[in-house]
């Protein structure tokens, strides 16, 4: 990138080393830090909004919705997360395309299901086999963001639904004697007063989401883990096209460092949150702020 | 290939006991059921190997964590820190790549690149940390009571954290230890995904059911299957450490026991 790397005296000094961590792949491996924070940013509100649905059906009066919610939210909570990230991106994959081939190959008259293969008709296939190669990338970046979602909206969905839970009753029967109907008093008493309650469930479930991103290698996503792998890497024994051995300990303590700058960051930021939102509130958190502010 | 003469060739298949080549096509739902559970092997091994030394350092760090000595109570905090802060999923990889570097200039390191051990210690270091944090939050709830009226009989220093402190500290905090014991168990699948490799195919649950699901491409099979031992495995662990907190609460009248309620932490 700089001028004095063309040289070739650099080499044998120090200036190597700025050379080495500027060049194009090593833009790769910083952008894939891009793509973590990216991934973060899409998939919180994401999944906020399915556990905000799973809530709401579990809470529904309609039995087989109510039943739908608790047992998503109790069968992704009982299961490695790892095995659900694996399976949901084969299996919406397979689903997206069956979808699709029903849809624009009704004349196909072959089973897809053949033994071992899952085959479908070559306009069904999702992205088309003629897409460049970016679309490719970008379906599987958005395919690993809903599985993200499914997961964490699972979690984000046990937690609001113990927040609304935790809700005083008498605030319910007080609308409810107020003339208000369940879904005024859903959304004008009940929602509102629930965030304090999840605010620490939802906290502690956004440091878990940061800790969740390495997975998306496991979702062949090039991400931090996959260029770490590759950079620090020598290529084989005989030709290496990076001058250096084995470096990848050092790159995954630069990951380590970074993850660990990340919740460290958002530790301190949640707690001033947490401070903000508890001021005024009946809870002991609220009046120990009370307190402490008189004395 | 009766599914009894599946279960003599494959049962034990991941610790390198029967045949040596895994089912390669037509796969039956026996050969499924055998080599996932066959792997549960390795997912027990880690967990129980795990939970059993980092138990003891995790009393250590809670100790220290609660000490005034900041000689005694930074240490701990920061490794308490190193372990809750970073994923898993990278502490592996980081640790598999350090082994393998000290692997060159030592080879006594060279077990330590196999997953038997070098995972274990990650694990071991990982579940100590989540641990030490229960247990440092059940030390400082102790009620004051307890040990004032240990002080007034005259016990301190070892007997008075033996037979007062430490009791007390577990009966806290078993509730919360039996959820940390089963995400340990479920966080025992990312070892072979990680750095580590399978070494001549006996790898975990977890590996064998990604190799089904590559095969056959239909995850709608393994994994339930896999699933389905977990959720096994999960109740086992609440059944065990239900009878450890009736133990540990046996003094107590009944209906004031604390009892154990599944609330799992996530992901680490």
């Amino acid at each position: 990138m700089f001028s004095y790397c063309t040289e070739p005296d650099t080499l044998a000094t120090v200036w190597w080393l700025s050379c080495y961590l500027t060049t194009g792949v090593h833009f790769s491996f910083y952008l894939s830090f891009l793509k973590v924070l990216g991934i973060l940013a899409v998939t919180a509100p994401v999944s906020l909004a399915f556990g905000f649905g799973g809530a709401m059906a579990a809470r529904s009066r309609i039995l087989p919705l109510s039943l739908f919610g608790k047992g998503y939210i109790a069968i992704v909570r009982g299961v490695p997360d790892i095995a659900f990230f694996l399976f949901f991106v084969i299996a919406l994959d397979q689903g997206f395309e069956w979808l699709r081939h029903q849809v624009l190959c009704s004349d196909w008259t072959d089973p897809i299901r053949q033994g071992n293969d899952f085959l479908v008709c070559p306009q069904a296939k999702l992205p088309l086999g003629t897409a460049p190669q970016p679309i490719h990338q970008l379906y599987a970046f958005g395919l690993a963001i809903v599985t993200f979602a499914i997961v964490f909206g699972a979690f984000a969905a046990n937690v609001i639904f113990g927040a609304m839970r935790a809700v005083p009753k008498a605030q319910l029967e007080t609308a409810e004697a107020y003339g208000m109907s369940p879904r005024q008093t859903f959304w004008r008493i009940l929602v509102p007063q629930m965030w304090v309650f999840a605010l620490p469930g939802l906290s502690n479930l956004w440091q878990v989401l940061i800790k969740a991103t390495p997975l998306l290698f496991l979702l062949g996503i090039e991400d931090v883990v996959y260029w770490a792998r590759e950079l620090g890497g020598t290529k084989t024994a005989r030709f290496t096209s990076y001058p250096h051995g084995d470096w990848r300990m050092w790159y995954f303590l630069a990951l380590l460092v970074f993850y660990l700058l990340m919740t460290w960051g958002s530790e301190k930021i949640l707690k001033r949150v947490m401070a903000r939102l508890t001021r005024g509130q009946a809870t002991s958190g609220g009046e120990a702020q009370r307190k402490g502010v008189a004395a | 290939m009766s599914c009894l003469e599946t279960i003599q060739s494959y049962a034990l298949r991941s610790v390198g006991i029967g045949e040596r080549l895994l089912p390669r096509s037509d796969f039956t739902l026996c050969e499924q059921f055998t080599l996932i559970g066959s792997g549960m092997i390795w997912n027990i091994y880690f967990g129980i190997m795990a939970l059993c030394t980092g138990f003891f350092l995790a009393t250590a760090l809670a100790i220290a964590k609660s000490r005034p000595n900041p000689w005694l109570r930074k240490p701990a905090e920061w490794f308490i820190f190193l372990f809750r802060g970073s994923p898993l999923f990278i502490q592996f990889f980081f640790a598999y790549f350090l082994f393998l570097s000290l692997k060159g200039t030592f080879p006594i390191f060279s077990p330590f690149t196999a997953a038997w051990l070098g995972a274990l210690i990650v694990l071991f270091l990982n579940t100590a940390a989540y641990s030490a944090e229960i247990f440092y939050g059940a030390l400082q709830s102790i009620p004051k009571g307890e040990v004032e009226a240990a002080d007034a009989y005259g016990l301190s220093g070892w007997s008075r954290f033996r037979r007062i402190v430490w009791p007390t500290m577990l009966r806290l905090a078993w509730p919360s230890y039996t959820n940390e014991a089963i995400f340990l168990f479920h966080a025992t699948t990312l070892v072979y995904f990680s750095g580590f490799p399978a070494w001549q195919q006996r790898g975990d649950a977890l590996y064998y059911a990604s190799y089904f699901a590559d095969k056959t491409f239909n995850p709608f099979v393994p994994y339930p299957i896999l699933a389905m031992y977990f959720i096994i495995l999960t109740l086992v662990i609440i059944g065990v450490f239900g009878l450890v907190n009736r133990r540990l609460n046996r003094h107590l009248p009944e209906n004031t026991r604390s009892r154990i309620k599944y609330r799992p932490n996530l992901i680490r």
